[in-house]
């Protein structure tokens, strides 16, 4: 299936958890889903006869500014060989989305990661800690916000 | 070394004074510590192996830190990192002594600006004795630094103060 095949048969299923989508004429054709229903969005892309999408190749962390995170999902399907990206937008404030751990187990770590950099929190998560940064690290690094502290354990950190 | 070599040869006796034969034996043998940390250390394996054969100076690594008499610090030292280096550090035993290799470990290097995880410079945890430019310096310039290394320590003395 191309990109507008799966918009339309995503937009079928789910009536009201695609806002936005962008399949035509773009290089990596992308849909905008609704953060409370991404998991049944996953679960039926994974499952699906026509979508098969086996394979979550990566799931990355966003800072749009302005108050607002996102979550980026490249699949894959290795059976039919096709792609599709999803996108999540979060209020910063609260910057919660369900976690696919349970769907694609290469989820695990690229949440723990998404968590560490920009404190995206990934409910139902089995293990969400710090996967990068130090444990007693304070903040969230790839935040545009974010202040790099003078000192960290006593050392000096800018240069 | 080679007046030293000659009087072991052609008699029973030889004349020097003890700085220089402990100074001879230990830049003739420094072991370095087995740990890399970033693509520098892909260099610095490179002059361990048979191309550049570091063993002709002595240096060999170590897998523990009792054994070792120089820490190569080879990449980029992270704040994460910082701290194990250090304990590596507090673990050999004197006299120790630190290479710096390459811009990340000298100073930072690409990461000094925006480096939010990095440390700009190991010198912020250990003392360092010789810093080696490059990004990564190739096998040649790590060669040079252990020898600046080795004149260092034939200028130590036991009694004199030890000069910074």
């Amino acid at each position: 299936m191309n990109a507008p095949e799966i918009c339309t048969a995503l937009k079928e299923r789910f009536a009201d958890a695609i806002p936005e989508a962008k399949t035509d004429n773009v290089l990596q054709p992308s849909i905008n889903v609704v953060p409370g229903t991404i998991k049944e969005v996953a679960l039926f892309l994974r499952d699906d006869e026509r979508m098969k999408f086996d394979l979550l190749m990566c799931l990355s962390g966003m800072d749009y500014t302005g108050g607002k995170l996102g979550v980026v999902y490249h699949l894959d399907s290795t059976v039919l060989k096709h792609k599709i990206t999803l996108k999540v937008q979060l209020p910063t404030d609260s910057p919660h989305v369900e976690s696919v751990e349970e769907i694609w187990k290469t989820a695990n770590w690229h949440e723990r990661e998404a968590f560490d950099l920009f404190g995206i929190i990934f409910d139902h998560h089995p293990d969400l800690r710090r996967i990068l940064m130090p444990d007693d690290w304070d903040g969230h690094p790839l935040r545009k916000d974010f202040q790099v502290p003078e000192y960290y354990n006593g050392m000096k950190v800018p240069y | 070394m080679g007046l030293l070599d000659q009087r072991f040869e052609n008699g029973n006796v030889f004349v020097t004074s003890v700085d220089t034969l402990l100074n001879w034996a230990r830049l003739s043998s420094l072991w370095g510590m087995q740990f890399g940390l970033a693509c520098c250390a892909i260099e610095m394996m490179a002059t361990g192996a048979s191309h550049y054969d570091f063993d002709r100076f002595g240096t060999f690594f170590r897998g523990s830190p009792r054994q070792s008499d120089v820490m190569i610090v080879a990449g980029t030292v992270t704040l994460k990192m910082a701290s194990r280096i250090k304990t590596l550090y507090d673990q050999m035993s004197e006299p120790r002594y630190v290479i710096s290799m390459g811009s990340c470990s000298n100073c930072g290097g690409p990461y000094w600006e925006h480096g939010y995880h990095v440390l700009k410079g190991v010198d912020r945890i250990i003392p360092v004795d010789v810093y080696v430019p490059g990004c990564p310096p190739r096998p040649e310039a790590l060669m040079e630094g252990l020898m600046k290394l080795q004149e260092k320590i034939r200028g130590e003395s036991l009694v004199k103060e030890k000069t910074a």
